[in-house]
């Protein structure tokens, strides 16, 4: 799938050193650290409210840690923000589809932002994750699990080294946990690195590491 | 990566296919200043002169607060949903986002209003000889709004109720708006040249639309956060 990422790039390691986040008075990130590299699969669980989400947030460089660094390839992301968004595909808990826009429309724009993309190629990744029929609905008359499909399309049209997966399997069917898990594989199989933030045991058929957040 | 150009045809794109599918909330601001500038001859009097001489102000405070109506929902709708996130992520600069958003934004509302504003001045009485510089005036002048909404729409959407606190905040920027934009339609009416509030207005316009991108795109970064 991810043709262009099969290879390990030398310069994709993500590198999260100390990083401190507070949130008005409340201190929800501890000093947490990670790291990540080319074929690394990173399970980050804990319980409700231990900032998994904002981990994820300060990753993607939506927030900006107050103390602590984040560092693509070596170099902090502050330094090289566009060229690091462009590398990363973010799914945030919400499917972030416009409910007025079509589901291929809907990817036609959030994936044309970052790379040029034929509907043919986009329509392929629809077909993949189970939603190619819905590709001409408006994205308000899907179900809950058809738009986490769609979300997880767009992941894949952008063909991102670096996945950031905000609960993935939210709303899905069984069918749709192990399509989810085998896009997993696929990517991180095939060199690309994600860093996944779920509730549940990820089983994707490969060396998961685990990190636990606790508040 | 895509270049700047493209991406923000993308985004004029986006956004227009947005309003098309939502008929209502582009017709309701039209139908608003309809209705507000027809208010004014019932309240006062249909005296041909009375409202000729009042119509510039009758104008130009029915274009305002019609606009306003919906800067609103400028970046609300992306930040509900989680989109704004992804366009924050796109790897384009933020103020790339922001511009196209405000231009499309302008074409729904401002540029529609002054399509419609003809209708408005006949029932005002303007004499024809001043729609030219009616015309002009009120596209600058929303146009102009349209960059000083952006500021604000950016400011308060990280706010449950903001629309009331978006006018608090663009109203009163829009004043010079107001004065020199009635003040060229008045001109025009009395057939008096009006071109130095336009120089004034084109200036107003310039100036918000180089140095607003910035700000507003400054707000909606905090919102992000």
């Amino acid at each position: 799938m991810n043709s262009t990422f099969t290879a390990p790039r030398v310069d994709a390691s993500l590198d999260v050193d100390q990083v401190h986040v507070w949130r008005g008075d409340r201190h929800v990130l501890k000093g947490v650290s990670l790291t990540l590299r080319a074929g690394e699969l990173l399970h980050v669980w804990g319980a409700n409210g231990t900032g998994k989400t904002t981990l994820l947030r300060v990753v993607c460089g939506l927030l900006r840690p107050e103390q602590g660094t984040v560092a693509w390839g070596g170099r902090p992301i502050g330094a090289q923000r566009a060229e690091f968004q462009a590398t990363l595909a973010y799914a945030s808990h919400e499917p972030a589809l416009k409910s007025d826009l079509t589901a291929l429309e809907n990817l036609r724009f959030a994936v044309g932002l970052k790379r040029p993309a034929a509907d043919a190629e986009l329509q392929a990744c629809l077909d993949r994750t189970g939603v190619g029929r819905c590709a001409d609905l408006p994205a308000r008359v899907l179900s809950a699990g058809q738009r986490r499909r769609v979300a997880m399309a767009r992941v894949l049209g952008v063909k991102a080294p670096l996945w950031l997966l905000d609960e993935p399997f939210t709303n899905l069917d069984l069918a749709g946990t192990g399509l989810v898990s085998s896009l997993l594989h696929e990517h991180v199989s095939g060199g690309g690195l994600a860093l996944v933030v779920a509730h549940q045991d990820l089983d994707v058929g490969l060396a998961v590491r685990r990190m636990e957040l606790d508040g | 990566m895509i270049g700047m150009f493209s991406a923000l045809r993308l985004i004029l794109q986006r956004e227009l296919l947005l309003s098309l599918r939502r008929p209502d909330q582009l017709l309701q601001p039209l139908v608003f200043f309809l209705i507000v500038t027809t208010l004014f001859p019932l309240a006062l009097s249909p005296q041909l002169s009375l409202l000729r001489d009042m119509a510039p102000g009758v104008l130009w405070v029915a274009a305002l607060l019609s606009s306003l109506l919906s800067l609103d929902a400028l970046f609300r709708g992306d930040a509900e949903d989680g989109t704004l996130e992804q366009l924050a992520l796109s790897g384009q600069a933020l103020s790339v986002i922001v511009v196209g958003k405000t231009v499309a934004h302008w074409l729904v509302s401002g540029a529609a209003l002054v399509v419609m504003s003809p209708l408005v001045a006949i029932a005002l009485g303007i004499p024809l000889a001043a729609f030219p510089t009616m015309l002009a005036s009120l596209a600058l002048g929303t146009f102009t709004l349209s960059w000083l909404g952006a500021i604000g729409a950016g400011l308060t959407v990280g706010l449950r109720r903001g629309s009331v606190l978006l006018s608090l905040i663009v109203l009163p920027l829009a004043m010079p708006l107001l004065i020199f934009g009635a003040n060229a339609t008045d001109r025009a009416i009395a057939g008096v040249n009006p071109a130095g509030a336009m120089y004034f207005l084109a200036a107003l316009c310039v100036f918000t639309a180089t140095l607003a991108p910035f700000a507003a795109t400054a707000a909606l970064r905090i919102t992000l956060e």
